[in-house]
């Protein structure tokens, strides 16, 4: 309860500062909002010539654009910390965290909480709704409950990936870019149906970085079109929660790792 | 204005060994940019596969335009930015900058130009070259002929001028703004849309295409793309050349000017 209460006094205290500068912050958080909403045009502008994409429409594509771009935007505003990890590794200012009485991943998780972020938060709640308004389906009890997993299954997945890149830099800082591939590649890849995709795609997105969990499997028990294994589909988010625990072991053997070699 | 030239053209070459240094963080873009170029066709095959009708551009002018994108994208993104010039003019260190003998704008034009460049220089050959040794679909074509492939060179490098003429306006805005990220977003992302970077102009709305059309985003990217293509001809590319000369004309005189405005009552923070 302690550790939950500092955090919250770490959320209040970044978010003081961060309003200091009130012209700035808005406008941060209308680039923001703008950059998953050109997105999201594009969407509309495809899907407006071309009608469907491999069988699938405009509504069933945007409600997996609205869970991904919910997901990141929730993972980015709390998670920031660790994805800019390699600064405070970097400037040494990691190991001023160590020496403190409380645990490096909630520190790291205090260090940063960009309120600008929630920008996209907006956008893509913005369209999550919309899409439930005209999107064909029959909703029930389960269906969302599966809803609400595929996105906590994404903020998992993602905080995953900080947490794994972050970890690398207790190795090297160098080329850290291409775990974009997999944060921003996979955010938009995720906003399609993983269908679309080619095999050797959707079985890396599936089974190595499970965005098919929260993407095309609990999809289709969404929109009743699993003719089997339907249980399994509705459950497959959870697989995506489960992602964040071998992150967390890597993250910790990191730790060790940079500590032993007396930094 | 000779010793101008040879002091531009130094600074040139500086940075042009400067920006050939970063090779590790080059090879790692490199793999990134492949992955989104993998991406993107991917996206417009499956579109395409049930495309009723013809389309205003083939999916193999498209692929063409996706993976120029990719090689060129040092040359044609906004949001490439100097954090040298940002952190200048926020210190206040900028008025070191003015005391040098030659022109202000020159100078930092020069600069940006060099670094697109060597940054573009880097990965367009490995990228390209790649590009055209994939399998079907996604193999880049050879442009129609000779002169399509001039024309292309002609206004992909005029294109790259307009593009840093449009960016020295925004770092002059920070002088206003003091805050460089805000601004920087909001126009990147419009830059951005109409420059056919996140929905190729020729696969939007009509109304919208107009838009693109009289804005001089699109002049860096889309044109010198679809010129390499053949979607564009040779005659409309001609026409073309001029509007981006035009454009880059007013943006550098706009530039120019406001420059020199802001420069009379400059604001030194930091005293």
């Amino acid at each position: 309860m302690k550790t939950i209460k500092l955090y919250f006094k770490y959320l209040i205290i970044l978010l003081k500062s961060q309003m200091q500068y009130r012209g700035s912050f808005w406008l941060l958080a209308l680039g923001q909002f703008l950059v998953p909403f050109s997105v999201f045009a594009a969407l509309y502008f495809m899907f407006e010539r071309f009608g469907n994409i491999k069988g699938w429409n405009f509504f069933e594509v945007a409600l997996c654009f609205a869970v991904i771009n919910m997901a990141f935007a929730v993972t980015e505003c709390f998670a920031r910390g660790f994805d800019t990890f390699s600064n405070l590794v970097v400037s040494g200012d990691f190991d001023r965290l160590l020496v403190r009485p409380r645990s490096t991943f909630l520190q790291v998780l205090g260090s940063k909480f960009e309120f600008a972020k929630l920008g996209r938060l907006v956008q893509s709640a913005t369209v999550l709704i919309w899409d439930l308004v005209n999107i064909q389906v029959k909703w029930d009890f389960f269906k969302i409950i599966t809803l609400i997993f595929m996105i906590a299954g994404g903020v998992f997945i993602f905080t995953g990936i900080f947490i794994l890149t972050a970890t690398l830099c207790f190795w090297t800082v160098q080329g850290l870019e291409v775990a974009n591939i997999l944060t921003d590649g996979g955010r938009e890849m995720s906003q399609y149906p993983l269908s679309i995709y080619r095999k050797w795609v959707i079985r890396f997105f599936t089974f190595i970085i499970p965005f098919g969990c929260i993407n095309y499997l609990p999809l289709m028990y969404i929109l009743e079109r699993a003719e089997e294994k339907r249980i399994l589909c509705m459950i497959s988010p959870l697989f995506g929660i489960l992602f964040l625990v071998p992150c967390l072991f890597v993250w910790k053997a990191g730790v060790r790792h940079y500590r032993s070699t007396g930094s | 204005m000779k010793s101008n030239i040879k002091a531009y053209f130094s600074v040139f070459r500086l940075r042009l060994i400067t920006g050939l240094q970063y090779r590790a963080a080059a090879l790692a873009g490199i793999a990134t940019q492949f992955f989104w170029g993998f991406m993107h066709i991917m996206v417009y095959e499956a579109f395409y596969e049930n495309a009723m009708g013809t389309q205003p551009i083939s999916l193999k002018q498209i692929i063409s335009y996706v993976w120029l994108q990719q090689a060129f994208l040092v040359f044609i993104a906004l949001w490439i930015r100097d954090y040298e010039i940002f952190n200048l003019i926020t210190s206040g260190n900028i008025a070191y900058e003015f005391c040098r003998p030659c022109g202000f704008y020159g100078f930092w034009f020069a600069k940006l130009v060099a670094q697109r460049l060597s940054g573009a220089t880097l990965r367009c050959f490995p990228i390209l070259i790649v590009a055209f040794l994939l399998p079907e679909p996604y193999r880049m074509t050879l442009p129609p002929d000779f002169l399509t492939f001039c024309l292309f060179v002609i206004t992909l490098v005029i294109g790259l001028l307009v593009l840093v003429s449009i960016s020295m306006l925004i770092y002059i805005s920070v002088f206003i703004t003091m805050s460089p990220s805000g601004s920087m977003t909001t126009i990147s992302i419009i830059g951005e849309f109409f420059s056919g970077m996140i929905i190729p102009i020729p696969l939007m709305p009509s109304w919208l295409q107009k838009i693109a059309n009289y804005l001089p985003f699109r002049l860096a990217a889309d044109m010198p793309f679809r010129i390499y293509s053949g979607h564009i001809p040779a005659d409309e590319a001609l026409k073309g050349i001029l509007i981006q000369l035009a454009w880059l004309l007013v943006l550098v005189l706009i530039g120019k000017i406001s420059l020199k405005s802001i420069t009379k009552k400059i604001i030194v923070q930091g005293g």
